[in-house]
């Protein structure tokens, strides 16, 4: 492909003490891609997503994000995470702030927009998760899906050049997935990039450009949905995904 | 005189409370530039050094551990007197009053820094990273996202802390600090009857009764719906 990658990650290694957990893996997403990693637990893909914005420090390797060097200390990390949204499977929405307020924190404190700018901006931004009518409620008035939601209009707000999802929808009942994964997709048609880590299989098969597989701390293959669903060269791909549509 | 009169003539005596009313009032007003005092810097101390100690410098973190279980594990009594009767061998005097309140405001200090401490470390670490994944830096994740929810549950305990140690004001007698109970006990031998020692209670429920009010309010302003 003749597309510039935007997120360029080589050779990273992480240990956890004596756990080797990512042994050497290379990714490269290109702008206006969604890329679904997908694997049995403990293999390593939310290791891989944390260590995209140094949430996790990788052991070794190098990872560019937007033209900018991740891992040079001389990098203005909390500068660069703007430009990298994440959302978290466990929400982590702030309890003592209105949605809006979860959503214009880092609008006032990291991109210094005065508080009648940033209002505008979260306004907008809950506005394109459907909900800008619960502006002034409090996570703990709202449900998951919603608080998912407004998750994902605190890190769109900053217009990140990537998103990454880790297990967005996996602490979620069943009714409320559909929401999030909505507002997932119209992320993905105003061509926002995204990495995702998640088992919403159906999602991948229909909204992914490219599906990851990872075991063991490597990538074992990847390549179109349907190649890797229908098609897996590899047994463990198999077993996994066999594993998978069982349930 | 029947024994309810004679109760009433020995702890209720309403020549000797005229008479000592004055002092009494004035040992209030002691009593209250001490606490206040005490709670200020006591308070500002113990959250500066939870601060300091969410930075996770190891030497200096080891320091503020020392200091802090030194000044939990020690009497205020003794701290008072070491200071007030101490302290003058190495050219440094203080008064008696300036010695209550250095002591009460440090042994404050080491347990609100304990409570600060545990607020701080019980606050998730999602809330952290999901901070610092918007770019918030270390600084700013602490003083928005985590001391509001930290402070929120740190209250009850704060407040029962910080009435127990200013309480001991009381323990300025020792040092001849003319707050409350100095002035009541020194009332109470003059006129060899144990009434002013009523009135200083009575002084100690009206200024502690509306602390524990405003303590209540707090935690409701601080509380958010779940």
């Amino acid at each position: 492909m003749a597309t510039p990658s935007i997120v360029d990650a080589r050779a990273i290694h992480k240990h956890f003490g004596a756990l080797h957990v990512l042994k050497g893996v290379d990714l490269k997403v290109a702008e206006r891609e969604l890329v679904f990693v997908i694997g049995p637990s403990g293999s390593g893909k939310s290791t891989l997503l944390r260590c995209l914005n140094r949430l996790e420090e990788p052991s070794s390797g190098s990872i560019v994000v937007d033209g900018i060097d991740m891992l040079d200390p001389r990098t203005d990390i909390n500068h660069a995470r703007q430009r990298i949204g994440m959302v978290f499977q466990s929400f982590n929405l702030y309890p003592h702030m209105t949605a809006l307020g979860n959503v214009t924190l880092a609008l006032r404190k990291v991109a210094g927009k005065s508080r009648a700018e940033a209002d505008r901006l979260g306004r907008a931004a809950l506005e394109r998760v459907g909900l800008a009518d619960r502006s002034e409620h409090t996570p703990g008035q709202l449900s998951g899906g919603q608080q998912q939601r407004v998750a994902i209009a605190r890190s769109i707000a900053l217009e990140p050049r990537v998103m990454l999802f880790d297990e967005p929808t996996s602490a979620l009942d069943p009714e409320l997935v559909g929401s999030v994964l909505e507002v997932m997709r119209s992320l993905r048609m105003s061509g926002m990039t995204m990495i995702v880590v998640s088992h919403e299989m159906g999602f991948a098969r229909n909204a992914a450009d490219r599906v990851v597989f990872m075991d063991d701390g490597l990538i074992v293959e990847q390549g179109a949905p349907a190649e890797i669903f229908e098609h897996p060269a590899h047994d463990r791909t198999r077993a996994f995904i066999g594993q998978i549509q069982r349930h | 005189m029947s024994t309810w009169d004679r109760f009433v003539d020995t702890f209720f005596n309403g020549k000797v409370m005229a008479k000592y009313l004055p002092d009494i009032l004035s040992g209030m007003v002691v009593t209250i530039e001490l606490a206040v005092l005490i709670v200020i810097t006591g308070l500002g101390a113990g959250l500066a050094l939870a601060l300091i100690r969410s930075l996770a410098i190891r030497p200096l973190n080891w320091l503020i551990i020392f200091i802090v279980d030194l000044f939990r594990a020690l009497p205020p009594l003794v701290i008072i007197v070491l200071i007030y009767f101490g302290l003058p061998y190495a050219d440094l005097s203080f008064s008696g009053f300036v010695s209550t309140w250095l002591s009460l405001a440090l042994v404050l200090m080491a347990f609100s820094e304990e409570i600060f401490w545990a607020g701080i470390t019980s606050v998730h670490k999602g809330q952290w990273e999901a901070s610092r994944s918007t770019g918030l830096s270390f600084g700013q994740t602490l003083m928005n996202v985590v001391l509001p929810q930290a402070l929120r549950l740190t209250i009850p305990p704060l407040t029962n802390r910080t009435i127990a140690i200013t309480k001991g004001t009381a323990l300025g007698t020792v040092v001849a600090v003319t707050e409350i109970l100095g002035e009541a006990s020194s009332a109470m031998s003059n006129s060899y009857n144990p009434s002013p020692l009523m009135m200083g209670a009575a002084a100690y429920l009206v200024l502690f009764l509306p602390v524990v009010v405003l303590a209540r309010r707090l935690e409701r302003k601080f509380a958010w719906k779940r």
